[in-house]
């Protein structure tokens, strides 16, 4: 197991195991070398799809997973680090929701909370927790390029992103010294089945991009990436602007 | 004995993990049967290049402060140390009395037990073997809580597995070395220019001295491998003109030059190491030259600059060295023509001749070995486009040096595949059957063994 010099890993858990951004980055890391995957997520037909289309190269396996079910996370993790030391472990779990949706129907705006923030603070914990014993290893969080300032037109989501965004980069400080380490990753639009219908927004990038962004970030050991990188200077100009000329972007 | 969370990295600066460090100050502090579940490794100087002397999220034990000369027959040359004792302290007490080492590596910032885990090499490889070849005897703490006395005669088995075994048969604490007498510290040494790689592969292969090596001009794909031959032998009292004055038996002093402590990444470029090489080429006499050497500037001219390696800046670099048998030569080229290639500069490539085959770990066989040290780049450096294409390049020359019967050397190794480990070294499930008798329970683990499954 464990990192090897030019970054090339051996093992990944992908939490969100349908995600296609989760997926594509998988598929980055088994392309670099990676010999075995754990798909953890709740859609068992959706799994073995994936796992399919991974192999024959590496060795998949697949273990449910539900985000929400917080009181199964240590049982999940601790049953995938029991079979062998994991190298990376990819949060992939998100769900985009309709601002108007949330704002007529709070209990919506509720489970947004729960799939992109409670439940990632708890497996995210739980993972850390394994990848400190083992003395090495790469937590990636995918978070959004929305946690860096609320907008008007999606802050129940961008509120959630920002809160694991937060959390993150905090754990990230907590495990300097313990071998393992955090990838907080903020892509800008992704083209996936979550956004499709959406209209595109600027700087639009396809899942592959995320995963080449995350493979490369793993191999250099870096804390947090942009995709595309542009996106970082762009948001450095953003989250400066007068509220009120924020408020009027569209997108 | 203390212990104390770290972390632990190779010497070439690849990724650290942490480990639960004892520091070792007497041989019972080394208790591998009591090892927790992630399991335990002893470590020396960290001089091995890769993953080898580290055990992510196990224990650690430091031998280094295990130091001291126990016992030393002055007459027979046999000296009996603590594992933990550099090469460095050895010849301090050795040398004066007028013996040397018999084999030693390129540093000697190296502990006798690291020595001893890796059956290190030397220049003299060809003519007098591998480190463990002069090992009469050493005390291994056993996984199963033994203090075992083992020697090639009466326990060859466990002697040649822990002889290269990577420190995975357990703790060596104490060993006994037979040396070689020398007159005087003093080499004598003949140098000669290479024309191109051809050249430096029959001047090396008609050489006798003790030892020789060469080094290689390879940061510049049109000089086709030139070098430069350096060979020689102990200088006996009547090689010395008679104007040297007495006391020459003196063992080299540690260096007064360091490298910073944070060095930038990426100055190690292209441009500097050609013209470096240009000027290192120069230097060398046009003719073959006999001259007089100190014996650090001859056996550990690394050794000059203490702690070099930081030169290479916070991503660090890589040694790629490897060994083909006789016969074999094109792949040598092969090696030597895609590294001045690219992608990465080749910063300083040594190459030898080695002679007979030590334990089934050992790195040796009869052939030529070279060594290429590529500097890797920072990680501000746009997303380092250039690892990926090195991994590609040194798979595929691990291909080669796999099909004409060769292999990677494991003290240096950070990236060798598993599955070409096991083709390279055939005699694994050996080393393998005698390593799981010593170790039933799994206490022995390092990195460098979960990365190539050598435990499994």
């Amino acid at each position: 197991m464990v990192t090897d010099a030019l970054g090339r890993i051996q093992s990944v858990l992908l939490l969100g195991g349908t995600s296609e951004i989760g997926l594509a980055t998988v598929g980055a890391l088994v392309a670099r070398g990676a010999q075995r995957v754990i798909l953890a997520g709740r859609d068992p037909q959706g799994l073995e799809r994936a796992a399919t289309q991974l192999r024959p190269g590496p060795t998949v396996a697949v273990a449910p997973f539900e985000v929400t079910r917080t009181d199964e996370h240590a049982g999940t993790i601790d049953a995938v680090f029991e079979a062998g030391d994991v190298d990376v472990v990819v949060m992939a779990v998100g769900t985009l929701v309709d601002q108007a949706d949330c704002e007529a129907h709070p209990a919506v705006a509720v489970h947004a909370g729960e799939v992109n923030f409670v439940g990632p603070l708890s497996v995210c914990l739980h993972a850390a927790r394994r990848l400190r014993e083992q003395g090495h290893g790469t937590l990636v969080v995918i978070s959004s390029v929305a946690a860096e300032r609320p907008r008007r037109v999606n802050f129940v989501y961008g509120a959630t992103k920002a809160g694991l965004d937060a959390f993150a980069r905090g754990l990230s400080d907590a495990l300097v010294g313990t071998g393992a380490s955090v990838l907080v990753v903020r892509p800008g639009f992704v083209r996936t089945r979550m956004t499709a219908g959406l209209p595109e927004a600027p700087f639009a990038v396809d899942p592959e991009d995320v995963a080449r962004a995350v493979a490369s970030g793993v191999a250099s050991g870096r804390t947090v990436v942009w995709v595309p990188p542009a996106l970082r200077p762009v948001m450095a100009v953003l989250r400066h602007l007068p509220r009120p000329l924020f408020r009027r972007l569209r997108r | 004995m203390t212990v104390e969370q770290r972390l632990l990295r190779g010497w070439a600066g690849g990724p650290p993990t942490r480990a639960d460090v004892v520091t070792v100050t007497d041989d019972d502090d080394a208790r591998p049967h009591r090892a927790p579940s992630r399991g335990c490794l002893p470590r020396g100087l960290g001089r091995s290049y890769g993953d080898a002397a580290q055990n992510a999220g196990g224990l650690v034990y430091d031998l280094t402060g295990l130091t001291g000369v126990r016992r030393f027959d002055t007459r027979r040359g046999l000296v009996t140390v603590a594992a933990g004792t550099s090469i460095a302290q050895l010849l301090r007490v050795v040398v004066p009395q007028g013996w040397f080492p018999a084999v030693t590596p390129g540093t000697r910032w190296v502990t006798v037990g690291g020595a001893i885990a890796a059956d290190v090499h030397g220049k003299n490889h060809a003519r007098d073997g591998g480190f463990c070849r002069h090992v009469r005897t050493f005390v291994l703490a056993t996984p199963t809580g033994e203090r075992r006395t083992v020697t090639a005669h009466h326990d060859p088995e466990v002697f040649w597995a822990t002889a290269g075994g990577m420190g995975l048969t357990g703790v060596v604490t104490e060993a006994t070395l037979q040396l070689t007498p020398i007159q005087t510290t003093v080499m004598r040494v003949q140098i000669e220019r290479t024309a191109d790689l051809d050249d430096t592969l029959a001047r090396l292969h008609a050489c006798d001295d003790r030892y020789a090596a060469a080094w290689l001009d390879l940061a510049d794909s049109r000089r086709g491998g030139r070098g430069i031959l350096s060979s020689g032998d102990h200088a006996r009292v009547d090689d010395l003109p008679s104007t040297t004055p007495g006391g020459v038996l003196q063992a080299p002093s540690a260096s007064r030059w360091s490298a910073p402590a944070r060095f930038p990444s990426g100055m190690i470029r292209p441009s500097l190491v050609r013209g470096f090489n240009e000027l290192y080429y120069r230097a060398a006499p046009e003719r073959p030259r006999q001259r007089l050497e100190s014996l650090a500037g001859f056996l550990y001219p690394l050794d000059a600059v203490r702690d070099w390696n930081r030169l290479y800046g916070s991503r660090g670099f890589l040694q790629y060295q490897i060994v083909v048998p006789f016969g074999a030569e094109d792949v040598v080229r092969t090696v030597a023509e895609r590294f001045s290639a690219g992608p990465a500069t080749p910063a300083l490539a040594v190459l030898k001749r080695l002679g007979s085959r030590g334990g089934p770990l050992s790195f040796p066989l009869p052939g030529w070995t070279l060594s290429v040290d590529l500097p890797l780049r920072g990680h501000r450096v746009p997303r380092n486009r250039d690892e990926p294409e090195l991994a590609s390049l040194l798979d595929e020359l691990d291909r080669r040096v796999l099909q004409a019967g060769g292999r990677v050397y494991l003290a240096k190794d950070a990236r060798l595949r598993r599955e070409v480990f096991h083709a390279m070294y055939p005699r694994w499930a050996d080393w393998r059957a005698v390593q799981a008798r010593l170790d039933p329970g799994g206490r022995m683990r390092s990195d460098l063994g979960r990365r190539l499954e050598l435990l499994a």
